[in-house]
């Protein structure tokens, strides 16, 4: 792969216990393409992650963010420049939705009428109506429109590279889905590169351009939704994505 | 009614009193906060501080407050006697309800919170500044609260000490064996101590509406 936007090599951490949370990961992303990390919990996905904008520091291995190791980036820059969503949490209680999504431009000292104009134009690219939405607090939205809120926060200043943390992993099913279709149209218009972690089959299969399925700190296998259902590294990954997930997302 | 007589002559007297008790209880509540809060906010960062520090600001509440007043008196430049000691124990005493509850007030922030600003690129002061403090507030303020009522209490013994106060209403009483001198310092102190506890209150409700 030909500059990738992100790179791990062989990259291992251990926070105790009796076996490491990554062992020798490696992997490319390219720029503008989606993965999607696949695993139960305890699976290393989180941590892998987390080494991207080292929330997590790993123990050996590198990680390089558009070609620099994250060790030499200044890590308030790269987070910076970095989209966050995680589940549920991530608002600030104590802040209306147009402060939660101006946060970041805010720390980059934006000035306030062009933090309300991005606020604004945000809003309605993740279909929540600025007039209605702008001055709610987190605790007066829904699970739904608390998301919605997370993605717009996430790519307020731009950045080339999200990461995403199971954004839709507390939705009922119906706004799941809702939000995945949504999530697909925003992934192929705005051309980001998107790291993804979902314990989800159907959700990694929905939204993947390449599916990595981690077990036990390792990844399995690194390939599109379709490979990894058709020839599965091992018998973990093929019984993880089942045959009747297979007929649910290419039967419809 | 011969107490409402006897508060209707003295009003003048009461009214100053009751001021003088209020600025000891101002003024050590201000130094108590000034004091308490950076210093709350200081263990949250280094923690190895904090056994020893709660421990301490404990310990002083143990010491029976009259005592802690007499211990003053004999100490050079900080104690002798009248406000300038009196003040100093009283914030000695506000301090540990500030301290501890700013201090678990901060850390009892949800950590995803603060993740999730350290994952947006917040340096450690702006997650202080956009996130812990601003959600341990309204535990700081019943911090403030809890040592502010105490401290209008305690204040009434300071004037032991010549430090003024309502607590002069109530010694003078106490030695004519004269009620109606204890309830013109009594009275007031607790009007004073359930208005300054509203007060907070509604300071405290309105921080965590908006």
């Amino acid at each position: 792969m030909a500059d990738p936007a992100v790179e791990l090599r062989e990259v291992s951490k251990a926070f105790g216990g009796d076996r490491p949370a990554l062992s020798k990961v490696s992997l490319q992303i390219g720029s503008g393409e989606t993965v999607v990390l696949l695993g139960s919990s305890g699976s290393g996905k989180t941590t892998t992650l987390k080494t991207i904008n080292r929330l997590v520091t790993p123990d050996s291995g590198e990680i390089l963010v558009r070609g620099k190791s994250v060790g030499s980036w200044d890590p308030i820059d790269l987070r910076r420049q970095t989209g966050y969503v995680i589940q549920e949490v991530g608002l600030l209680p104590h802040l209306s939705v147009e402060d939660n999504i101006g946060l970041v431009p805010r720390l980059l000292g934006w000035t306030e009428q062009k933090r309300r104009e991005r606020t604004l134009e945000l809003l309605e690219l993740v279909s929540l109506a600025p007039e209605a939405f702008a001055h709610k607090r987190p605790f007066e939205l829904s699970g739904g429109q608390r998301q919605r809120v997370g993605v717009a926060r996430a790519l307020a200043a731009d950045p080339p590279l999200l990461l995403m943390d199971e954004p839709f992993g507390a939705l009922d099913p119906i706004n799941r889905r809702k939000l995945q279709d949504e999530f697909r149209e925003l992934r192929d218009r705005l051309n980001k590169t998107i790291v993804f972690v979902t314990h989800d089959v159907p959700e990694a299969l929905r939204l993947a351009h390449r599916i990595g399925v981690m077990h036990e700190g390792k990844l399995l296998q690194l390939d599109s939704p379709r490979t990894v259902l058709e020839r599965p590294a091992d018998a973990f990954v093929r019984d993880l994505v089942r045959l009747d997930t297979k007929e649910a997302v290419l039967g419809s | 009614m011969e107490i409402l007589q006897f508060f209707v002559e003295r009003h003048d007297e009461i009214l100053s009193k009751t001021w003088q008790h209020l600025q000891l209880v101002g003024l050590s509540m201000f130094i108590a906060i000034f004091v308490g809060v950076p210093l709350g906010l200081l263990l949250t960062r280094k923690e190895k501080l904090a056994p020893p520090l709660l421990g301490f600001a404990n310990a002083v509440q143990t010491i029976p407050s009259l005592a802690l007043f007499g211990f003053l008196i004999p100490i050079p430049i900080i104690g002798g006697i009248g406000m300038r000691s009196a003040t100093i124990a009283l914030v000695l005493y506000a301090l540990l309800p500030i301290l501890r509850n700013t201090y678990t007030g901060i850390r009892s922030v949800d950590p995803a919170v603060v993740e999730a600003g350290k994952g947006m690129g917040m340096t450690d002061i702006q997650r202080l500044r956009w996130i812990e403090v601003p959600l341990a507030l309204p535990t700081v303020i019943a911090g403030v609260r809890i040592a502010t009522v105490l401290t209008v209490g305690l204040a009434t013994i300071a004037s032991a000490i010549g430090a003024g106060g309502l607590g002069d209403f109530i010694f003078r009483g106490i030695t004519m064996v004269d009620s109606r001198f204890i309830l013109a310092g009594a009275l007031p102190a607790a009007i004073l101590a359930i208005a300054l506890d509203a007060l907070l209150g509604r300071a405290e409700k309105r921080w965590v509406m908006s």
